[in-house]
């Protein structure tokens, strides 16, 4: 009751923050479908650090486009389907996840449009980033001059929507070797491979301080009060069905087989 | 949940433009899409045209170009059933997916195939070749809570000016 009183008092609108260090990939991702869905309240995820490392490919990704399968069948890669648009990234412990999930009117001459929202988000990061590298939003990636360090997406429903990022505080080369270089690129990319294309964080400042600044940035738009980890990842919700799924071996086998050459084409299950 | 027609694309491939019957814009000046007679509208910027005994459905030329380069389509089933204001379909375009809720209730009688090899009809021909489902509406008089031409291009005018 204090803090709505406060919050009507400030005209901000209320901004559940959850934070978490760990979780898995798979169940972030739909904890946030389902509450972007299911729920009505503005809120920001932290989740810093996955754990194993793992694909997550946007809602139109093609596995033998996009992948180098055989590679990532042979080492086991789990792959993931997410529910929102945009390209494929690997991630793992030093992977930062920001999420953002708002109701539609949340914020101020942000329309819910691709391009509105993200408008949005980078005036937001410019505030995190305020004198650190030269970032910019550049083609809709998170840069630091011409290299990216943070892959983001969304998902738009007729009253709200989510804004994700992946930001790459620091990562595996070898795991940038599943990736293939994906045909829908932007133009600053100049068909640089995964290494000469992305960059660190982790060269730039600390890994507390990024969360940190990004709270209190956060905190210029919203009332951010902390939620409880727990009672927000464990809240049921009857007949929800995730779109957001683990890829079977079998889909990547199959996904495989199809792309070799002189192979009959076969439907794939996905 | 139904099983969905995926629709990939071929975008490289494909050369998009923005407009379709949008008269030609100067950059910074406000974008007036087109809006056309004969159809009705919902606030979430979905167009139905009612033939007969089935509703055409589509986007309208505002929301294609909010919604940027359209890359992937995801639609129903024929037989899926729709609710007037409730998702049916999912389109892909600068990153994001953006629901598409149907203006009507009913039943998919037909869905357009062409879509899945050319998802940028929904960019170039948002009233015509773009459009997404065939509906047999189950309560025609649902047509009459939506807008008309007038009243939707005021709508929009109204909500771009807010933001």
């Amino acid at each position: 009751m204090a803090i709505l009183r406060q919050s009507e008092k400030l005209g901000l609108p209320l901004m559940n923050l959850v934070r978490f260090k760990g979780m898995p990939i798979l169940d972030q991702l739909k904890l946030e479908e389902k509450l972007l869905r299911t729920t009505s309240d503005n809120c920001c995820i932290v989740n810093d650090g996955a754990d194993a490392p793992t694909i997550v490919m946007g809602v139109s990704g093609k596995l033998a486009e996009l992948l180098e399968l055989e590679s990532v069948i042979g080492d086991n890669v789990p792959v993931i389907k997410r529910f929102t648009g945009g390209g494929t990234v690997i991630v793992d412990e030093g992977t930062i996840f920001v999420t953002l999930i708002c109701n539609k009117d949340a914020v101020p001459k942000v329309q819910p449009y691709p391009r509105s929202i993200m408008s949005w988000s980078g005036k937001l990061y410019d505030e995190v980033f305020q004198g650190i590298g030269d970032f910019q939003l550049r083609e809709n990636d998170y840069v630091f001059g011409n290299r990216k360090f943070g892959g983001n997406a969304q998902s738009i429903t007729k009253d709200r929507w989510i804004h994700h990022t992946s930001f790459l505080w620091d990562y595996e080369d070898r795991n940038m070797t599943y990736l293939k270089l994906p045909s829908r690129a932007p133009e600053y990319r100049s068909a640089r491979d995964h290494t000469e294309f992305v960059c660190r964080m982790r060269e730039y400042l600390q890994r507390s301080a990024f969360i940190d600044k990004t709270i209190k940035a956060l905190g210029n738009y919203f009332l951010v009060q902390p939620a409880n980890p727990s009672e927000v990842s464990s809240c049921q919700v009857a007949k929800f069905a995730h779109s957001t799924r683990l890829l079977s071996k079998q889909e990547l086998e199959d996904a495989c087989s199809s792309s070799k050459p002189g192979t009959i084409a076969q439907s794939a299950s996905i | 949940m139904a099983l969905r027609i995926w629709a990939s694309s071929t975008a490289n491939a494909l050369g998009l433009s923005v407009a379709s019957k949008a008269p030609a814009l100067a950059p910074l000046s406000r974008c007036f899409s087109s809006v056309l007679d004969g159809l009705k509208y919902a606030k979430s910027h979905e167009w139905v045209k009612h033939e007969g005994s089935v509703a055409l459905v589509g986007i309208t030329d505002h929301a294609q170009d909010h919604l940027g380069e359209v890359v992937f389509v995801e639609l129903p089933e024929v037989g899926a059933a729709v609710s007037q204001g409730g998702s049916f379909a999912n389109i892909e375009s600068v990153k994001a997916t953006s629901d598409v809720n149907s203006p009507v209730s009913g039943e998919v009688v037909e869905v357009n195939d062409k879509l899945g090899e050319a998802p940028g009809l929904v960019n170039s021909s948002p009233y015509e070749d773009g459009w997404m489902i065939k509906v047999k509406p189950s309560n025609p008089s649902e047509l009459e809570s939506l807008m008309g031409p007038k009243d939707y291009t005021k709508f929009c005018e109204e909500e771009d000016a807010a933001h």
